[in-house]
């Protein structure tokens, strides 16, 4: 017994708590700290581009072309139109309702792409059959197929939420196949000697033993079901959000360009959000040896 | 002195098992070659051969885990088949193959969750375990977080949770080093005193085979077939002691003749090797 203990207490998750805490703190230190190297990269080569009067065909280094970062951010508290209310406010508003579709995207996709995987996995016909399609599903260019979802389905969260899903389905599909069939052989073999039906050994170990394959593929599909999102809302001319914004200030970019800055940083915000949360809930759902979680 | 009852029952009875691989390119490799074995309730039974002789495969017909291309296999008198299906036996791999996702616990209640008992009965039959196992205090520890040897107690525990009366154990200290495998040994022995369990134990240590077993079958490689057995005489229960009995020694040596004299020392290595061939088993030889 004492001889485990010693053995066991080598291993076990003493001092945990503080050497997460460290780690979060170095995480958040690395993590201003590229951002401040970026911001200094953007101005340098901009400064470097201005002094030389550098020109690659028809790209030359002005305030249109590669705006001042303090001034995208400072085009977050001027109002977005005469008298109209903050770029911020507009730009959250625009952006909250694009992640309202872009979740119900994903949740869409993902359950489709999980379905499908299990299928799949199961049927070594079905696999042959259909996995080429759902390859060539993804050769299809999304701009192709969005027109004809709202063709089928009318303009609305629904359709733009399918055309998000159909980014989203793919990656999930395809790692929760190869997930489901990562188990170890000699685990089959355990379940077998437990006389464990087809659905047990399904349930009990092929599915856990997908998870960190499954979460690799969410944490790829969860931006995408964003982007996904405001290419769905273009061909639906949906005004409210990221994608009426982007066209937005487009239209207006030569009077002021650093709206249009904003409104991308906005939209890869909201994408970064959604990977942070597929990264959170899987610190939530999979306790796996550090070295499997990536 | 020995456990081995005189009941006429057998624990495991094999009769002219043969098992053949389909090869690619090439004829069928016959990896296990008309095998007779009785195995007695309550034998610790050994299984020691060069590598490619076929014990992990033999087991493994035992376990009704690969189909013999030839031969009947009766489990406590019925087809290793049914008794798969009635879960009369434990498994223990080389590899302790324990869920990642499960603690030391949920692991070795595993078996116990598929046999539908309730999870008061299973906390229960747990704690009992880990007890066994002398690994009280782990339970809520990940497998990853603990040792090899102590992987290894923990998928002994999941084998034994559910009191099968066979225990099928394949190398499952080939890969500790040699102070945990004593120790394991000791451990595994007394399991092995207290609960009566008929136990087939393959491996390639002939020490190990010599000093935990009732009777050594050697086995010699291609084609796999029993090549002699070695009743093991030393009084029971075996201590440390038993490792320095002159008789242990004289046992030691008659189980490395046979093996030589079973063309051991010959041991056929070019080929495939019998892991390569269960993991690619799909192809059956007809």
């Amino acid at each position: 017994m004492s001889t485990a203990q010693a053995e066991g207490a080598r291993r076990a998750p003493l001092g945990w708590v503080a050497r997460r805490r460290g780690a979060a703190a170095r995480k958040v230190a690395v993590f201003i700290l590229v951002l401040g190297a970026l911001w200094g990269l953007w101005e340098l080569a901009r400064a470097l581009g201005e002094a030389s009067g550098l020109r690659l065909g028809a790209f030359e280094v002005n305030d249109r072309t590669m705006p001042h970062v303090h001034d995208m951010l400072r085009q977050f508290v001027q109002p977005s139109r005469r008298n109209g209310p903050l770029l911020i406010a507009v730009l959250l508003q625009a952006a909250a309702f694009t992640a309202k579709e872009a979740v119900v995207g994903f949740l869409i996709g993902a359950t489709v792409g999980f379905v499908i995987g299990v299928l799949l996995s199961n049927f070594r016909l079905l696999e042959r059959g259909l996995l080429p399609y759902i390859v060539a599903s993804q050769t299809v260019p999304i701009l192709a197929i969005a027109p004809m979802v709202v063709v089928w389905m009318g303009a609305g969260l629904f359709s733009v939420a399918v055309i998000a899903a159909y980014l989203t389905f793919f990656p999930v599909a395809i790692n929760t196949l190869r997930g489901l069939r990562s188990a170890d052989p000699r685990a089959h073999e355990l379940m077998a000697s437990y006389a464990a039906d087809r659905w047990r050994v399904l349930w009990k170990l092929e599915i856990p033993a997908s998870l960190p394959y499954l979460f690799t593929a969410l944490r790829i599909a969860a931006p995408a079901s964003v982007v996904g999102a405001i290419i769905g809302e273009l061909p639906s001319s949906i005004q409210g959000g990221l994608a009426g914004a982007i066209l937005n200030f487009n239209q207006y970019y030569v009077s002021n360009p650093p709206a249009l800055w904003a409104t991308n940083i906005v939209a890869a915000l909201l994408g970064m959000a959604f990977f942070g949360a597929v990264v959170l809930l899987e610190r939530l759902v999979v306790h796996r040896a550090p070295e499997h979680v990536a | 002195m020995s456990t081995r009852t005189t009941s006429l029952a057998t624990a495991v009875s094999l009769r002219g098992v043969t098992k053949r691989f389909a090869v690619r390119g090439g004829p069928a490799l016959t990896a296990l070659a008309s095998v007779d074995l009785d195995v007695y309730p309550g034998e610790f039974v050994s299984l020691i051969g060069p590598s490619g002789c076929g014990k992990s495969t033999l087991l493994r017909i035992i376990g009704d885990l690969v189909p013999p291309t030839e031969g009947e296999v009766t489990v406590n008198g019925k087809p290793a088949h049914q008794a798969r299906l009635d879960r009369d036996y434990g498994v223990v791999f080389q590899d302790p193959v324990l869920y990642d996702w499960r603690t030391v616990a949920r692991n070795i209640a595993l078996p116990l969750e598929m046999m539908g008992w309730d999870r008061e009965r299973r906390a229960r039959r747990v704690r009992e375990m880990l007890e066994l196992v002398e690994l009280r205090g782990f339970e809520h520890h990940y497998p990853w977080q603990l040792s090899g040897g102590m992987q290894q107690r923990v998928s002994i525990a999941r084998a034994l949770s559910f009191s099968p009366a066979l225990l099928l154990m394949d190398e499952p200290f080939g890969a500790l080093d040699e102070m945990t495998r004593e120790r394991l040994n000791m451990e595994l022995l007394r399991i092995w005193e207290r609960s009566g369990n008929t136990v087939i134990f393959v491996t390639h240590s002939i020490p190990e085979a010599v000093f935990l077993s009732t009777r050594v079958v050697v086995m010699s490689a291609r084609p796999g077939r029993i090549a002699g057995i070695v009743e093991v005489d030393l009084p029971q229960p075996r201590t440390a002691e038993t490792r320095v009995q002159p008789r242990f020694f004289e046992l030691v040596t008659e189980v490395r003749r046979r093996l030589r004299a079973g063309g051991a020392g010959a041991a056929a290595e070019e080929g495939p090797s019998e892991q390569d061939l269960l993991v690619a088993g799909e192809g059956q030889a007809p």
